[in-house]
């Protein structure tokens, strides 16, 4: 699974609460759409810190790299490499 | 101080009442239909029942007393019998009333608090209803004017519903007691569920079912020639003519102690002997040692403890117990208790509810009444009153925000709002200030503050089914508030908005209702809220917001107040809100408990057809795993759940038994 696969699909698991994809597209503002609450933000830097082996550092948490599928994919790469 | 009566013993605790009336094409009452309907209160009054059957009323009550009543079980009348009374609740200042009464001519048979309301009556007619310090819900049929008066108190302190079937009128104190009619609808009424997962509570009138209404509080119905009048006889006001500049804070302080000391002396009154709450936080620190340094009564008090750090206050109860030296009972509330008995909560309050809050409190009231208590006071209230919830710091906060919306520095003072929470929404950094700054575009509205709060409850509706969305989509928004708020409030200061908001949702709607009335009758205790004293209220309403809120000071002046009779530590203590483990409680070893998977399952939601069976088995897949649970996944869960049992147990008819 590809990890824009695995964000979409814990993104509609757990904050959409469907199976349905055209639910979410990669470039939602997950604030502006109401996608995630501010707690919500946590338990994703949660699973990206678990998920993808990755640590997140206090000033990289912010809406330019957390803020929607597409951000977060792009945000993973950046720290893998 | 002015001299007070000698205290004298009443003589009953009317709790629960029940009526109806022919409003012209129905039937005239039986007494087998109104034994029907009382005996659904038996709960709140367990001690008797009384009634009176004339022509097209039929009235009844349920007694909660310690003394026997010579002369049977009738309701309470005037002189010559043509005024007639049942109610549920307490006349504090009944004492002062019956003397004034009294010179004024009028002759009392009872020495119950009930009778002072028939000669008020006499006296002043509708208008008696300004002359009570109390809590009460009144059904008072005139038999010269053939006319039924409802009256609830001013804060909503005691329920009363009411409902049109085949031409009568029903009244009650519990939805339970009107559903004991045969062939009366039992339906959840989608826009009430719509409100409920918005406000957290229906919004007045409307009560969770179709066809059934509350009696807002501080309102009246008249019922004349088979017509209904609703009027409003008081409310909370903030004109702002009416706050005082002119005094000091010392002033204010003094004359706050002044009235505090009065609104618990009065309550202190019984036949019984009288408990109280200790939650561990100010407001119910303060009701125990004015108690304590301004009474004779030696003090008995309760509390309740949790399993897990975030929610429990022990190490405060505690200190405040050696602080008063007080017979103490404490009550340890797992979550294995509030998984087990929210069903019979739910049979109670009779509403979806989206927090287990009320869950524990239920526990405590059942310890209270083994301990042979049947009152207890507590400090519900005061953060309605004099600003301590953390909706007003953070509305406060979000406005200073938006004076300068590109200050980097303005948002870091949400930090300092929630520290008493694991996972908050103000530790997610430039998150948490964008979640502060959403709903921007309402700060001209009255109900600004609430914006984030009902955002948030809002999120529930994914989990609605398709039916349920159809009913509700356009007819539930943030603006349904707007008919019920008063032609001034833009003019009024943006915390006694904020307050007016409050106490017309969560105050009366939720909290005095649910977590209040509702858990202590369930054991037959009766509740009593100095802080809820209209005198407090009115008073209260005329302090300068500055002096409720000091900069992030919540509640300054009651805590100047009483300052040197409780403890510094408690006084200068951190706001924690009573909270409750939620859906925590439901799940076991990874898995949720059985009546809980039973309810949830598929073939059950679909059956009851309100929420999306797909979208549930996430949540519960989601709230399985242990994992961190924010605000608004518990708010959905405890709501969904106590929907299906609302559903199970009012519409399918099953009793809370069949969960045990």
């Amino acid at each position: 699974m590809s990890s824009e696969e695995k964000i979409r699909g814990f993104i509609l698991e757990n904050y959409l609460f469907t199976d349905d994809q055209s639910e979410l597209n990669n470039d939602d503002s997950f604030l502006d759409q109401g996608i995630l609450d501010s707690t919500g933000i946590l338990e994703i830097i949660f699973f990206i810190e678990d998920e993808f082996g990755i640590k997140i550092k206090d000033d990289e948490m912010v809406p330019d790299n957390l803020d929607s599928v597409n951000r977060i994919v792009a945000f993973i790469e950046k720290k893998q490499q | 101080m002015p001299r007070r009566p000698r205290s004298r013993p009443s003589e009953n605790f009317m709790c629960g009442i029940s009526g109806i009336l022919n409003l012209g094409h129905g039937a005239a009452p039986s007494r087998g239909e109104l034994e029907a309907m009382i005996h659904a209160l038996r709960h709140r009054g367990p001690d008797g029942y009384g009634f009176f059957v004339d022509g097209p009323v039929g009235l009844a009550h349920a007694r909660l007393s310690i003394i026997d009543l010579e002369g049977g079980d009738q309701p309470i009348h005037n002189e010559d019998g043509s005024v007639q009374v049942v109610f549920n609740g307490e006349i504090f200042n009944f004492l002062e009333l019956r003397e004034e009464l009294e010179k004024q001519g009028h002759h009392f048979y009872t020495r119950s608090d009930t009778e002072v309301i028939v000669h008020l009556y006499e006296e002043y007619a509708d208008d008696f209803v300004h002359h009570l310090v109390g809590q009460f819900a009144i059904a008072l049929w005139d038999t010269r004017r053939q006319r039924l008066l409802l009256v609830r108190d001013r804060a909503g302190i005691r329920p009363l519903y009411y409902t049109l079937f085949q031409g009568r009128l029903y009244f009650a104190s519990e939805l339970k007691s009107l559903f004991t009619q045969p062939g009366m609808a039992r339906e959840l009424d989608p826009v009430a569920l719509g409100e409920v997962f918005t406000f957290w509570c229906p919004l007045e009138p409307h009560s969770m079912f179709r066809d059934v209404q509350a009696l807002p509080a501080g309102h009246c119905i008249s019922v004349e020639r088979g017509k209904l009048q609703l009027d409003r006889y008081w409310d909370w006001n903030f004109p702002r003519e009416q706050i005082r500049n002119d005094r000091s804070v010392g002033e204010w302080a003094e004359q706050l102690r002044e009235l505090m000391i009065d609104a618990v002396r009065l309550r202190l009154r019984s036949d019984v002997p009288v408990g109280a709450y200790l939650s561990g936080g100010l407001d119910s620190s303060i009701i125990t040692s004015l108690i304590h340094n301004f009474t004779d009564t030696s003090l008995r008090t309760f509390s309740i403890g949790f399993e897990d750090e975030e929610f429990d206050e022990s190490s405060f109860q505690k200190e405040l117990v050696n602080y008063l030296d007080t017979d103490h009972t404490h009550v340890t509330c797992t979550r294995n208790d509030i998984g087990r008995i929210f069903p019979r909560v739910i049979w109670h309050t009779e509403s979806t509810i989206l927090r287990t809050a009320p869950a524990p409190l239920m526990l405590l009231s059942q310890h209270v009444r083994e301990s042979g208590y049947k009152v207890v006071l507590t400090g519900e209230g005061a953060d309605e009153v004099f600003g301590g919830y953390d909706i007003f710091k953070e509305a406060k906060i979000r406005r200073f925000c938006h004076r300068a919306p590109n200050s980097s520095l303005r948002p870091q003072i949400l930090q300092r709002l929630y520290p008493y929470l694991k996972y908050s929404p103000a530790s997610g950094g430039a998150f948490g200030k964008q979640f502060f700054q959403q709903g921007m575009e309402y700060i001209d509205t009255p109900f600004f503050a609430h914006v984030p709060r009902w955002s948030t409850t809002r999120r529930s509706w994914k989990f609605f089914s398709e039916e349920l969305k159809g009913a509700v989509s356009g007819k539930v928004d943030f603006e349904s508030i707007c008919p019920l708020l008063p032609p001034d409030i833009d003019s009024w200061e943006s915390l006694n908005r904020d307050q007016y908001v409050e106490n017309h949702t969560l105050l009366s709607g939720y909290l005095l209702n649910s977590q209040g009335d509702r858990m202590a009758m369930a054991n037959s205790i009766e509740g009593r809220f100095p802080f809820l004293d209209h005198r407090v209220m009115e008073f209260a309403a005329g302090i300068p917001p500055h002096y409720k809120i000091r900069v992030l000071n919540e509640k300054y002046l009651l805590k100047e107040s009483m300052k040197g009779l409780i403890p510094e530590s408690i006084r200068r203590r951190n706001k924690q809100p009573y909270r409750a483990p939620d859906s925590q409680s439901f799940f076991r070893d990874g898995k949720a408990i059985d009546w809980v998977r039973d309810l949830l399952s598929e073939a059950e939601l679909r059956q009851a057809g309100y929420f999306n069976p797909v979208a549930v088995e996430k949540l519960l897949k989601k709230c399985a795993t242990g994992r961190v649970i924010g605000f608004a996944d518990n708010m959905a869960f405890v709501g969904i759940l106590s929907t299906m049992l609302l559903d199970k147990m009012f519409v399918q008819g099953y009793s809370s038994d069949a969960f045990t």
